[in-house]
């Protein structure tokens, strides 16, 4: 195992590759000592990072690329966007994803649960973040980082009305760009579970009212539940049919995995088929825990989700969920969070097993690292652990925590709730830690400089 | 006009300024107040439900207050604090 972890060398060295990082001065008043650059905004924001060279492609928004984009492997420089409890760092690659240097922090303290980046218009980031003592919002820049400033309306529940419970927003988990058709437009998704949607590139963010406010709404989040999942109930993994925008899918921690047709105003459960062993009847409508759902954009009746009684995987036209997890080694299981997909063969997804017995560890199974792939549509898995620890390597890997990027071989890299960086630049078949000592890792996404 | 103590997570919507002016009758229109001159600074110690984060304080005249009606004079000290949060 090799462990690579560096900074930038020069000013130079940064600017030749297109990223930056800098504190602005109006937060944190003090200069980024890398580049001695002061603030040059009145922005009240805090961060600069910037993506000076224009974005080839985003692979950790398959499901928005168009089909030409999606089925053209990437050759240019990698980013990866790293959400933390603690803040955002960025590590980069631009020798064919040989080395890789670590950039940041920015937003220090800030707990970041997702960064993404427009593949839209290339210039358009939004982060989701909230601090130990302040509420949730959301930071936006519309100039690749160059400048930020916070969402003048972020998420919020509607008031309350009198004698009724309000519900409160705890923290911004999940933001999709809509679809391609609609430029502006992002949703997100929060703790507890409701859906937002933008219109303005993030700025102002109103209530999806057809999910927050449905009547059945109570019931398919159990609101009522004694127990939230850990950290608070989740709305996440919101797609978007490449082929329609009207047609949309969420996963609910607990709740299940839902489908509406019409944008948001009605929404149906869509969990046929699949288990959820910790309720009285194994197979109910709704109640289920994906823990990630993944919709590929080449085909985008296929669905694959991990979910935490198990993978499966969803041919629409066959209607219902299979548990394709049930083909991985039974001394492994098929428990976990993350699940990535190839970005241009649908038969291919890769998964991050964690232990799920007894008393559930979410840990690698028996300290042995290692990742699992299926080039089959789960007929078969293989294996995936050189470079990854084999003794004592008891990884934690969050939902949001593993990505693809666009590149052939397609890259594939996780975070750890350890703050390692794991990566493989031949779809899994060698492991490298390119970093380590970061905060927790929320999320991991991948982005694309030329 | 009062004086109002900001404490350092929302410094960065004041300029880093540690004490403002502001006018209200109540805590409520102080902070719209507040938000009016600092936007954004509001919702993130006050939830959509008008209520005071979990993790935010409001003490007037060095007496915490729970709730937005409570009512100012112009004489009063409004501190704003942040509570322990854990690590």
């Amino acid at each position: 195992m090799t462990c690579k972890s560096h900074v930038c060398r020069t000013v130079r060295e940064v600017v030749d590759i297109g990223i930056r990082i800098v504190h602005i001065t109006t937060l944190y008043q003090e200069k980024w000592p890398l580049f001695g650059l002061l603030c040059h905004s009145v922005l009240r924001a805090s961060v600069v990072l910037q993506f000076n060279a224009p974005i080839d492609k985003q692979g950790g928004n398959q499901m928005n690329t168009s089909d030409k984009e999606a089925s053209t492997p990437s050759t240019g420089a990698v980013a990866l966007l790293i959400a933390t409890r603690k803040g955002v760092w960025v590590l980069k690659s631009r020798d064919g994803r040989r080395n890789w240097e670590l950039e940041g922090p920015a937003f220090l303290g800030h707990i970041t649960y997702h960064i993404v980046q427009d593949p839209r218009d290339r210039r358009t980031v939004l982060m989701a973040a909230r601090t130990g003592h302040l509420g949730p919002t959301v930071f936006r820049s519309t100039d690749n980082g160059n400048t930020w400033k916070e969402a003048s309306k972020p998420p919020a529940f509607r008031k309350a009305a009198e004698g009724e419970k309000g519900r409160v927003v705890d923290h911004v988990f999940w933001l999709t760009p809509a679809h391609p058709r609609e430029p502006n437009a992002w949703y997100a998704g929060t703790s507890p579970q409701g859906l937002f949607r933008s219109e303005d590139a993030g700025d102002t963010w109103e209530p999806v009212r057809g999910f927050n406010d449905h009547p059945m709404r109570p019931q398919w989040c159990g609101d009522e539940a004694p127990e939230g999942t850990p950290d608070g109930s989740k709305l996440h993994s919101i797609l978007i049919d490449p082929r329609d925008p009207h047609h949309l899918y969420l996963g609910l921690s607990g709740g299940g995995v839902f489908e509406s047709t019409d944008k948001g105003g009605d929404w149906k459960p869509l969990n046929g088929g699949c288990r959820a062993d910790f309720l009285p009847d194994p197979y109910p409508e709704y109640g289920h825990d994906p823990h990630c759902v993944r919709l590929h954009p080449l085909a985008p009746d296929i669905l694959y989700q991990q979910n935490h009684c198990g993978i499966y995987r969803m041919d629409r036209r066959e209607g219902s969920w299979r548990r394709i997890g049930e083909n991985m080694p039974k001394e492994v299981g098929d428990i976990g969070f993350p699940l990535v997909l190839h970005p241009r063969d649908p038969k291919t997804a890769w998964v991050f097993p964690m232990d799920g017995t007894e008393v559930w560890p979410r840990v690698s199974p028996g300290g042995k690292a290692a990742a699992y792939v299926t080039r089959d549509a789960g007929q078969t898995w293989q294996r995936l652990e050189r470079g990854l620890p084999q003794h004592q390597g008891w990884l934690t890997v969050k939902r949001q925590a593993m990505i693809g990027d666009a590149h052939e071989p397609v890259g594939i890299y996780f975070g750890t709730t350890g703050g390692e960086v794991w990566a493989s630049t031949d779809e899994g078949a060698e492991w490298m830690c390119i970093t380590r000592h970061l905060p927790e890792i929320y999320a991991v996404e991948s982005a694309e400089i030329a | 006009m009062m004086k109002v103590f900001i404490p350092t997570p929302l410094r960065s919507y004041t300029g880093h300024v540690d004490e403002v002016d502001a006018h209200g009758s109540t805590v409520a229109e102080l902070l719209v107040n507040l938000d009016r001159r600092f936007p954004g600074i509001r919702f993130r110690m006050i939830d959509e439900q008008d209520a005071i984060r979990q993790h935010m304080r409001i003490f007037v005249n060095g007496e915490e207050v729970h709730g937005l009606d409570s009512r100012l004079t112009p004489a009063d000290e409004v501190q704003i604090l942040q509570a322990l949060s854990g690590g």
